[in-house]
């Protein structure tokens, strides 16, 4: 690992800037670590000629005094997200060999300010999941290991490429997205920052979509201010996604402050669920206590309906996706199954069942049900409601507290396999993150601390909607007191 | 509601996918254990709630109706798996 791929982004601007390294120096350094990092499966595609082509666009944009804001910083994108010419594929056997010819809105925007993208990254296919281990690529392995066991553990879902490569060091800063917790939950797992903002604020136009009204795209990254640099590139209004946001997209890390005092930061009771890991649980009071050393004040509230929010979740998004996915029908793009002698119905049938992992045709199937005929009103709908009264549960508490603090996940990762069989089990994982995604509030996950094997813990930050200020604030006051440095020492 | 195979079979076909015989069991009971834990949805009380299908209010402005873009069929047959003419191109659906 060399000195220059554990740079934070603001670090490799100033060093970019002050001509200590070139940009080729910067990318090059993390080609050679992508190549050699191969055994985490991070990268379903990589990319190093365009990423040296990139840098040197930048290279002669920093002399010229041209330069974007994120010229030649290494990135790496996750694999929903429609890249011109690069294969595409959500991590599906379905999409294999997929190039878009075009590119998505937010990957436009980054690379318009000068990104060098390393590839594509892996992540749980068609983004369902929370460990990575349903992509069609193979699982990623986590670079972290338990102190004195070489088990393989998971990177988190479904962003888990993406948490990998950023924090094994090979590359500076990814994208990822977040539906019910796939930034914030992969970001904890693996002791990086992470941030999903307001839904909305990202464009989704170019990202293959998996449930419409919850998909958000953010960033994952080493550092709260580094998660700002790159966020304040990616967000901004898209005429084209007819949900976005038309709103100034503020200069978020010009505007860091640390400084608390005055703000009031909620702690949810309904989130110290029982049988929670004491570890986690401990993690949260000092971060209560952080809070308070920054000057914030503590405010108890409730959320009464976060036990919920997961069956809520999993009605709504599956019904989405079922929708979403129906497009991969073997006539336009992707891969065609055509059994001899086949009809077109056939045909859909045997594409989607060849092409379609056994966690996305069970989403496929829970979401048809609860759509389908005399189940609407009492699953979808009855969903739609139910979501409502979660909504409803922040808007109430944003009447006594302006930010809430709560663990990101409720275990440090797992094992790889060790919840493959049972999807419940794996959905558990989600429980803290899934209530702001159905509120469509910004959510950040920020390293807190260890557990007892030395796995990484995150915190999360909740915030009112477009207040990414606040909970960009909130998360650097938590990062300065946790203070936290550890990384995964390399095995690979 | 318990899901038995046959309604596995009819919900796989509406869904498209084909099921293979041996499949709709097992998977009859992914989905009722599944079903089983998001039917606690059903002792919320939800009556005097109106459904939420957008999470932040938002206002579109209109614009011109005209054509913004096309022009761009090589583009958009460059992934098909088949096509022929200009045109996609799947198994005869007409005798």
């Amino acid at each position: 690992m060399s000195a220059l791929t554990r740079l934070t982004v603001a670090r490799m601007r100033e060093g970019l800037a002050a001509k200590r390294f070139s940009a080729r120096e910067l990318v090059s350094a993390h080609i050679a670590a992508v190549e050699a990092a191969r055994p985490l499966n991070a990268f379903i595609t990589e990319t190093p000629d365009e990423a040296l082509a990139a840098a040197d666009a930048a290279d002669a944009a920093l002399a010229a005094g041209t330069a974007g804001a994120l010229a030649g910083i290494p990135v790496g994108i996750k694999d929903l997200f429609a890249t011109r010419g690069v294969q595409t594929t959500a991590a599906s056997a379905i999409l294999k060999g997929f190039r878009p010819p075009y590119e998505s809105g937010v990957t436009a925007r980054m690379k318009a300010a000068g990104v060098a993208s390393l590839g594509k990254l892996n992540l749980d296919e068609f983004a369902m999941g929370s460990s990575n281990e349903t992509s069609a690529f193979g699982p990623v392995v986590s670079p972290w290991r338990a102190v004195g066991s070489d088990a393989k553990l998971v990177p988190g879902g479904s962003s888990g490429g993406s948490s990998a490569a950023v924090a094994a060091r090979i590359v500076a800063a990814a994208t990822g997205t977040d539906t019910g917790g796939s930034i914030r939950q992969p970001a904890a797992f693996t002791g990086i920052a992470g941030i999903k903002p307001t839904y909305g604020r990202c464009s989704r136009w170019g990202i293959i979509a998996f449930a419409s009204s919850l998909d958000q795209a953010g960033v994952l990254a080493r550092s709260v201010e580094d998660c700002a640099i790159l966020l304040e590139q990616m967000a901004g209004y898209d005429d084209r996604d007819s949900t976005s946001i038309n709103a100034p997209v503020p200069h978020w890390s010009a505007m860091l402050n640390a400084k608390l005092a005055g703000l009031r930061i909620g702690i949810p009771r309904e989130y110290r669920m029982d049988g929670m890991d004491a570890r986690v649980a401990a993690l949260w009071d000092e971060g209560i206590a952080w809070m308070k050393d920054a000057g914030a004040t503590i405010v108890d509230v409730s959320l009464p309906n976060t036990a919920h929010a997961l069956p809520t979740y999993y009605i709504v998004a599956p019904a989405e996706a079922s929708s979403n996915l129906a497009r991969y029908d073997g006539v336009r793009f992707g891969q065609r199954v055509l059994p001899d002698g086949g009809s077109l119905n056939d045909m859909y049938a045997a594409t989607r069942a060849a092409g379609f992992g056994a966690e996305v045709r069970r989403r496929i199937m829970i979401g048809t049900y609860v759509l389908s005929a005399g189940y609407y009103d009492a699953y979808y709908l009855k969903a739609q409601k139910v979501r409502a009264l979660i909504a409803q549960d922040f808007e109430k508490a944003w009447e006594s507290c302006d930010l809430l603090l709560t663990p990101t996940a409720p275990t440090a990762a797992f094992g790889l396999g060790a919840k493959s069989a049972d999807p419940i089990a794996m959905y558990l994982n989600d429980v803290f993150t899934v209530p702001a995604s159905l509120a469509g509030l910004p959510a950040m996950s920020v390293p807190a601390g260890l557990d007892a094997a030395g796995l990484p813990l995150g915190l999360q930050v909740i915030g009112r909607p477009l207040d990414e200020a606040g909970v960009f604030n909130a998360c650097l006051a938590l990062e300065q007191r946790a203070g936290f440095t550890a990384a995964p020492v390399r095995w690979w | 509601m318990s899901v038995n195979e046959k309604i596995v079979a009819r919900v796989a076909s509406l869904a498209r996918l084909a099921l293979k015989p041996e499949e709709a069991a097992p998977l009859a009971g992914e989905l009722n254990a599944i079903l089983g834990w998001i039917d606690q949805l059903q002792a919320v009380n939800t009556d005097a709630v109106e459904p939420m299908n957008a999470v932040m209010p938002i206002t579109r402005d209109w614009r011109a109706d005209e054509v913004t873009d096309g022009g761009i069929q090589a583009d958009i047959l460059a992934n098909a798996p088949a096509s022929a003419h200009g045109f996609f191109a799947v198994p005869k659906v007409i005798e």
